[in-house]
C-alpha cells in the first residue's frame, strides 16, 4: 500500500463502470440506437439529392435559345419551374420569400452574344441557405445547358458547341458564402453524435453516485480525484469509438461520403475530442446535485455545439460574437479536422490550428473537474 | 497493514477529538463534541433521532469538514491527513451505500481493489463463506434483503483490516442472533487491538460496549460506563407491577415528583429525580391489593428517556403518544 497514485485503483473504478454499464440495458440502446437514429434521421431528412425543387425562370431575351434552356429545365427531375417572368426583380423576388430555391436568369442579348461567340453568361441564384439541398441540382445545372444549347447550335455556329462552352454557367450560392456540399452534413454530424452522447454519459457520472447514496461509500475509500476521473471517463471512451465507426461507416457506405484523408490521423483527433467531451460531462457531473441539473447543464452546452460550431450554419456567416463562442467550443474545432481530414484529405500540419484548441480545451476541462471535485460530502 | 507508520500517539488514543464542531447554514448540528476512545475499546455513540451521530462520524472520518474543533484519528490529523485516515478505517454509513447493481462478489472485490489489499480475491472469497454467502455471491446487492445489506455493508468496511472501525448503525434491521454473532464478532476483534465507534438506539447494544457517550442535539449530556451513566443520572425508578397498574400511567403522569413513566410489558417504570417526591406520588398506591411496588436500578433506557426529555424539552411529546418499549 502507498500513498501514491494508482493504476490498480483506477483499474478498479474502470472494471466497475464496465459491469454497471452492462448491465444498464438502456445505456447500452443508447449507445448504439441513439447515434444510428441521428445519422439516418439527420442523414436522411436533409435529402441529399432533392428533387423537384422550385424554380424560376427570368427571360430577358426571349428566343429559340431561351426556350430550350425552359425546356432542358422542365425535362430534368430537378427542377420544377414554377414562374417564367420578364421580369428579373419578380424573380429574384421570389428567390428571397423562398418561394423558389433557384431563379435561372436569361440575361438580355443572350441569343445575340451566344451567336456571335461572345460568351454570354447564363446566370443561376441559388438559395443555399440550406446548401445540402441545392447542390446536386446546382451540379447538374451546367451540364444540363451545354447539352441543351448543343443541339441548337447548327450549321455555321456548330463550332461553338464543339469547343469549349460556348457561355458561361455563373452559379451564385446565395446566403451562404461557404458554399458547403452536401458530404459535410454526415461528418458534421460525427461531431454533433460524439457531443451529445459524450457528454450525456459522463454527466451523470458523480451525479448518479450522490443520488444513490454510493458517493459517501466512494469517498469514503482512499481514491484520488485523478483516479476516479479516468476510472470513471475510460470506459466512455470506447463507448466514444465504438459509436465513430459506426457513423463513419453509415457515412461511407449509406452516405458515400468521401474519405480522403488518413484515417489514422483522424481517430487521434476522434480520440482527443471524444476525451475532450467527457472531461466536459465530468465537470458537469461534479457540480450537478441531481440528474436533472446534470441533464440540463448537458443541454446547455449542446445547443450551442449543433448551433454555433458551423454544423447547422456556416461558420463564417454568423455574428462575430457567434464565432468568438463557437471557437471554445470543441465541436467547432472536431467539425473543420474532421470535414478536414475526409473531404480534403488535409494532414497534420493543415489541421494542427484545430488540433491544438481542442488540447487546450481538454486541459482545461480536466483541470476544472479536479478543481470541482469535493473529496468531502460538505 | 501491519506495516503502517505509526506516528507519535503517546497516549494510545485511538480517536482524539476536542471541540468538534459543524455548523449547516445557521443550524449547529454538532456542537464542541470532545471524544477520546483509547485504543482497542468498543464504544457506543447514543442518541435521539437527529441529534448529531452521523455527521460526528463523518467528521471522524474525513468526510465532512469539522467548522471548528482538533484531532486526531489514529494518530492522524483530521484537518492534515484524510486521506491516511480513510486508509486505515473502516466506515460503514447508516444508510445501505455499496451499488446495488452489482454482485456481491463484484461489490466486495471493488472494496478491495479500492484499498490495494493484496490477493484480493482470496481475501473476497474468505469473507462471502464467512458470511454463508457463497451460493448467493453472484446475486446482486439490491435483490438483497436489508438485514443481509447491513452484514455485506459490515463485512465490506472490515475488509482491508482497519485499526478503527466507525460504523453507523450497522445493526439496524438485523435479526438477534446476527445481531449477537456481530457483537461477538465485534469483541473479538477488539481483543485483537480493534478500536470500535458504533452508533446505536439499542440498548442491549450500548450495553455491551466498554463505554458509551450520549449525545444530544449536538451536545455530549453523558458518557461514561454504563454503571456510570446510571449512576450519574441521579435518577430514580420504581417498578409498579400487577393489576390495574397499566391504568395508573396516566394518574401518575400527572403526579409531583414523576417525570416520566413507561411501559414494560405489564409493569410501569416511574422514574423522577426526586426520590421523596416519587416515594410520595406512590404512596397512595402501597398497598393496594394486587399490586406491588419497588425500587429498582434505573434501567439505561429509563435514563436516556430522561436524557433525551431533559435536553430537549422543546420536542417532548405528548404523553400519551410516548411510546411503551
Ligand atoms: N447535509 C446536511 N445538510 C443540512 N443539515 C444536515 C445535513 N446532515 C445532517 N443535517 C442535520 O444535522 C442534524 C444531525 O444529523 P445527523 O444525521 O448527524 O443525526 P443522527 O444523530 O445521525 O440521527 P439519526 O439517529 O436519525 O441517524 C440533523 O438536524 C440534520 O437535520
Ligand atoms: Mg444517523
Amino acid at each position: 500500500m502507498s500513498d501514491g497514485f494508482s493504476f490498480a485503483r483506477i483499474g478498479a473504478v474502470l472494471r466497475k463502470e464496465l459491469v454497471q454499464m452492462r448491465r444498464d440495458r438502456l445505456t447500452l440502446a443508447m449507445i448504439v440506437g441513439v447515434p444510428m437514429m441521428q445519422i439516418f434521421l439527420f442523414g436522411f431528412a436533409i435529402n441529399v439529392n432533392p428533387k423537384h425543387l422550385p424554380t424560376a425562370v427570368s427571360i430577358s431575351d426571349p428566343g429559340i435559345y431561351a426556350d430550350s434552356v425552359v425546356a432542358a429545365l422542365q425535362n430534368s427531375s430537378y427542377f420544377e419551374i414554377e414562374k417564367a417572368t420578364n421580369s428579373p426583380q419578380e424573380a429574384r423576388a421570389m428567390l428571397d420569400e423562398g418561394d423558389v430555391s433557384f431563379v435561372v436568369e436569361i440575361p438580355a442579348n443572350f441569343s445575340r452574344d451566344l451567336v456571335r461567340g461572345a460568351h454570354p453568361q447564363l446566370l443561376i441564384e441559388s438559395d443555399a441557405t440550406d446548401p445540402a439541398a441545392a447542390s446536386n441540382a446546382t451540379a447538374a445545372l451546367a451540364q444540363l445547358f451545354g447539352d441543351a444549347l448543343r443541339d441548337d447550335l447548327k450549321g455555321p455556329l456548330a463550332a461553338r458547341a464543339q469547343t469549349a462552352p460556348a457561355f458561361d454557367v455563373v452559379i451564385h450560392p446565395l446566403y451562404n458564402p461557404e458554399a458547403i456540399t452536401q458530404y459535410n452534413v454526415v461528418p458534421g454530424l460525427l461531431a454533433v453524435i460524439l457531443t451529445m452522447s459524450m457528454v450525456l454519459m459522463t454527466c451523470l457520472a458523480l451525479t448518479r453516485e450522490r443520488e444513490r447514496g454510493t458517493y459517501e461509500n466512494l469517498l469514503a475509500m482512499p481514491v484520488k480525484p485523478l483516479e476516479l476521473m479516468i476510472g470513471k471517463i475510460a470506459p466512455n471512451i470506447f463507448v466514444g469509438a465504438i459509436q465513430s465507426v459506426l457513423v463513419l461507416l453509415v457515412a461511407k457506405f449509406v452516405f458515400g461520403v468521401p474519405m480522403i484523408g488518413s484515417l489514422l490521423l483522424l481517430s487521434g483527433c476522434l480520440l482527443l475530442f471524444i476525451t475532450a467531451n467527457l472531461a466536459v460531462g465530468y465537470t458537469f457531473s461534479t457540480v450537478a446535485q441531481n440528474q436533472l441539473q446534470a441533464m440540463q447543464m448537458t443541454m446547455f452546452f449542446l445547443l450551442p455545439a449543433i448551433l454555433l460550431s458551423g454544423f447547422a450554419f456556416p461558420f463564417r456567416g454568423m455574428p462575430v460574437w457567434a464565432q468568438w463562442l463557437g471557437e471554445v467550443l470543441p465541436a467547432t474545432h472536431f467539425l473543420r479536422v474532421v470535414r478536414g481530414i475526409l473531404l480534403k484529405g488535409n494532414g497534420w500540419t493543415q489541421i494542427w490550428p484545430d488540433v491544438w484548441p481542442l488540447i487546450l480545451f481538454l486541459f482545461i476541462a480536466g483541470t476544472l473537474a479536479l478543481m470541482r471535485f469535493r473529496r468531502t460530502l460538505d | 497493514m501491519s506495516t503502517h507508520s505509526e506516528p507519535g500517539r503517546s497516549q494510545g488514543l485511538a480517536i482524539d477529538v476536542r471541540g468538534l464542531t459543524k455548523r449547516f447554514g445557521r443550524k449547529t448540528a454538532v456542537n464542541g463534541i470532545d471524544i477520546q476512545v483509547p485504543d482497542g475499546e468498543v464504544w457506543g455513540f447514543l442518541g435521539p433521532n437527529g441529534s448529531g451521530k452521523t455527521t460526528t462520524i463523518r467528521m471522524l472520518c474525513g468526510l465532512l469538514k469539522a467548522d471548528e474543533g482538533t484531532g486526531t484519528c489514529l494518530g492522524f490529523d483530521l484537518r492534515t491527513e484524510a486521506e491516511k485516515i480513510k486508509r486505515a478505517v473502516g466506515y460503514m454509513t447508516q444508510k445501505f451505500s455499496f451499488w446495488e447493481d452489482l454482485s456481491i462478489r463484484e461489490n466486495l472485490e471493488f472494496v478491495a481493489r479500492m484499498y490495494e489489499i493484496a490477493d484480493a480475491r482470496a481475501r473476497v472469497g474468505d469473507t462471502i463463506r464467512r458470511l454463508g454467502l457463497e451460493r448467493r455471491q453472484s446475486q446482486l446487492a439490491g435483490e438483497l434483503s436489508g438485514g443481509w445489506k447491513q452484514r455485506l455493508a459490515l463485512a465490506a468496511c472490515m475488509l482491508h483490516s482497519p485499526r478503527l472501525l466507525l460504523l453507523d448503525e450497522p445493526t439496524a434491521g438485523v435479526d438477534p442472533k446476527t445481531r449477537r454473532d456481530f457483537w461477538d464478532e465485534i469483541h473479538r476483534l477488539s481483543g485483537e487491538g480493534l478500536t470500535v465507534l458504533v452508533s446505536t438506539h439499542y440498548m442491549d447494544e450500548a450495553e455491551r460496549c466498554d463505554r458509551i457517550v450520549y449525545i444530544s442535539l449536538g451536545n455530549i449530556v453523558a458518557r461514561g460506563t454504563v454503571a456510570e451513566v446510571i449512576e450519574q443520572s441521579k435518577l430514580f425508578t420504581f417498578i409498579v407491577e400487577g393489576d390495574g397498574a397499566r391504568h395508573l400511567a396516566e394518574t401518575l403522569r400527572q403526579s409531583h415528583g414523576v417525570e416520566f413513566v413507561s411501559f414494560f410489558g405489564a409493569a410501569l417504570h416511574v422514574s423522577g429525580r426526586d426520590r421523596d417526591a416519587l416515594e410520595r406520588a406512590l404512596a397512595p398506591y402501597r398497598g393496594q391489593q394486587g399490586l406491588a411496588i419497588a425500587e429498582a436500578v434505573p434501567s439505561l433506557e429509563d435514563v436516556f428517556i430522561q436524557l433525551q426529555e431533559e435536553s430537549a424539552p422543546q420536542e417532548r411529546p405528548a404523553p400519551k403518544e410516548r411510546a411503551p418499549q
